[in-house]
């Protein structure tokens, strides 16, 4: 058993932390501020490599599986969750067509996502459907040559920034087994018919776009039918295992820079003629936090790695999934309490963690849904 | 044109509690982290900059144990061509330094020798005029631009006071490189994946020849600067300690 990254993977972290500790600081606030998605730092990513990385070399992808990705996402949030999700944050879904595309579809959308040509988003959850992935309304319809989509996508990353999209939606409501009434299509954002509104007021994360989305009468041909007809449920799911690995990595790097402005203030902040760090209460905090990093990236790591050989289970990664990210809340709470009241304003930076963090805990399956996946896992 | 660039790693002090070890003559340096020197940073980005516009090879060097392979590594995955590694302890010491430098660097091929102007941990900034001298070339430290010409060089010298002065110097030259002369790139995972396949050579001293040379300064004592007298409370009643206050805004001159 060996524990230590290869050296490739040493220099892959080196790149991703430079480029974020230069990148980010100076944006961070003011983009969470403005909701603002940094078009900027997002093309010198793609330049680097940085933007799924996971996509095989032969789509313009760096190629570095789900463990090179991890090591760039929690580089990269460590420094801003935010801004820091642009590594795989613009790319979702991408994988659903790397997975079950067309060598045409591959060439056409998705060799385009780690070059910066464009953005994509995964819709699935609908205003009355987030975990419950099946209780989906949207429909799609065969009309001649083409499949007519009508619904609603509620809460999609990227949804008025993407080129296109995949889109869950009903294709076989009569199907006996619930499962097999879904399948996924791609739909580029430009068709008429698709409307996209951004969500504005969210409690952090605000560099990343997030969208609610209607489908009203839009055609697409047939061949934008995603992988097998009555598969679309499965190929989510599919997506879902290995999209929580690279979240739980931005769990990781969020309970990490969490961690790291706690040691900063804890170190130049005197309080009774001393600094914080000197008190026994306070290293305790430090040391819960330290342990919690490294057991997540532990799980994470693990997670990745069976997934780039191919036999990760749903388990490994929702455990990953689910620890990590509520190491990412735990942390920025600790780390908040012990800024004190600086740390509840936003001159200083773990406020925006702080609001950032919680949502990693809802999003790509809430945690009570990995511990379902889990105690599955457990009890089949 | 070939350029062979001189690069080191230093411990990062910007941040970091530096305290000094209990013999006194050196830093406590377990807990502190280390990268490329800046200074040279800029440099292997210069020299990349020349070979991009100009035919030729770039070759970093470093002086040191297998822990310092990784600034290589990203040298190499910048856009340097070949990387070499003399594998000894670093001596520490500007005089011995240069001459190990420079029996490294007479039997290679170039044009044109790059140093940083100074480095992180020392800051002499001696190390790459003293190569020049035993090379037996024209240098010039502190330059923040290099123009090449037909087997010379127009280089531009940082002075003082935002002046620059211009010379023109013929080839092989050595110069030391001052930050802010182009904006280094970053690493791309390309680069990397490239890296590995460049060459990474690693020599003994013997291979190339080094001879025992004694510093020619000692260090006798290294300690943190006391801390000044930088904050004055002013007591008093609230009207008192205002008088005081005004006073001394008016002694000062910010009135």
């Amino acid at each position: 058993m060996d524990f230590g990254l290869t050296e490739e993977e040493k220099d892959i972290r080196g790149a991703a932390r430079e480029f974020a500790e230069k990148e980010f600081p100076d944006r961070a606030r003011e983009c969470d501020l403005n909701d603002e998605f940094p078009r900027d730092i997002w093309k010198k990513a793609c330049d680097l490599g940085f933007v799924a990385p996971y996509v095989p070399e032969e789509y313009n992808g760096a190629g570095i599986g789900y463990m090179g990705t991890c090591i760039i996402v929690e580089e990269c949030t460590r420094f801003d969750p935010g801004i820091g999700g642009i590594p795989m944050m613009i790319a979702l879904g991408s994988e659903v067509v790397m997975l079950y595309g067309t060598e045409e579809e591959k060439e056409k959308y998705l060799s385009k996502i780690p070059t910066g040509e464009n953005i994509c988003c995964f819709a699935v959850t609908e205003p009355d459907a987030g975990s419950d992935v099946a209780g989906i309304k949207t429909t799609a319809v065969k009309d001649g040559d083409e499949w007519v989509l009508n619904g609603s996508k509620m809460f999609i990353t990227n949804g008025t920034i993407a080129d296109w999209g995949i889109f869950l939606a009903i294709t076989d409501p009569d199907e006996k087994k619930v499962h097999r009434r879904f399948s996924t299509f791609i739909v580029d954002m430009d068709k008429a018919g698709v409307n996209a509104t951004k969500i504005r007021g969210k409690m952090g994360l605000k560099a990343s776009d997030t969208a609610d989305i209607s489908l009203s009468d839009v055609r697409v041909p047939e061949e934008n039918l995603l992988g097998e007809r009555r598969r679309g449920f499965y190929n989510v799911m599919g997506f879902f295992d290995r999209s929580r690995v690279y979240i739980g990595a931005m769990g990781v790097g969020i309970a990490q820079g969490a961690l790291d402005l706690a040691l900063k203030y804890a170190k130049e902040r005197k309080t009774f003629g001393k600094p914080l760090a000197s008190n026994q209460g306070i290293q305790f905090e430090l040391a819960d936090m330290k342990t919690r990093v490294e057991a997540s990236r532990n799980l994470v790591y693990k997670g990745a790695w069976a997934t780039d050989n191919g036999i990760a289970t749903p388990m490994d990664v929702a455990i990953a999934k689910w620890y990590a990210c509520e190491s990412a809340v735990k942390n920025c709470d600790q780390s908040l309490q012990i800024h004190g009241g600086y740390g509840y304003i936003d001159e200083y930076d773990i406020e925006r963690f702080y609001r950032a963090a919680k949502v990693t805990e809802i999003f790509e399956g809430a945690k009570q849904i990995e511990k379902m996946i889990i105690a599955r896992g457990l009890l089949a | 044109m070939d350029v062979i660039v001189c690069v080191k790693k230093v411990p990062d002090t910007a941040e970091a509690d530096v305290s000094v070890g209990a013999g006194g003559r050196e830093i406590n340096k377990e807990r502190l982290t280390f990268a490329i020197n800046e200074w040279d940073n800029y440099a292997v980005e210069e020299a990349i900059r020349l070979k991009e516009e100009d035919e030729g090879t770039v070759t970093v060097v470093t002086v040191g144990g297998k822990d310092k392979e990784d600034i290589l590594r990203r040298s190499l995955a910048m856009g340097a061509d070949k990387a070499i590694r003399l594998d000894m302890e670093d001596p520490e010491d500007s005089f011995v330094l240069a001459n190990v430098l420079y029996t490294l660097i007479k039997d290679q091929k170039f044009d044109l020798v790059l140093f940083g102007a100074q480095s992180g941990d020392f800051n002499s900034g001696v190390t790459g005029v003293m190569v020049a001298r035993m090379l037996g070339i024209s240098h010039a430290a502190m330059v923040n631009g290099i123009e090449v010409l037909d087997g010379r060089t127009k280089t531009s010298r940082e002075l003082e006071g935002g002046l620059n002065e211009i010379y023109e110097i013929k080839l092989p030259a050595l110069f030391t490189i001052q930050t802010g002369i182009n904006e280094p790139r970053y690493v791309s995972i390309s680069g990397i994946r490239k890296a590995r396949k460049k060459e990474l050579k690693v020599m003994t001293p013997a291979d190339v020849g080094v001879t025992e040379v004694k510093p020619m300064l000692s260090l006798e004592k290294m300690y943190l600067p006391p801390p000044g007298k930088i904050a004055e409370i002013i007591g008093g009643s609230p009207e008192e300690a205002a008088a005081k206050l005004a006073s001394l805004l008016k002694e000062k001159g910010a009135f």
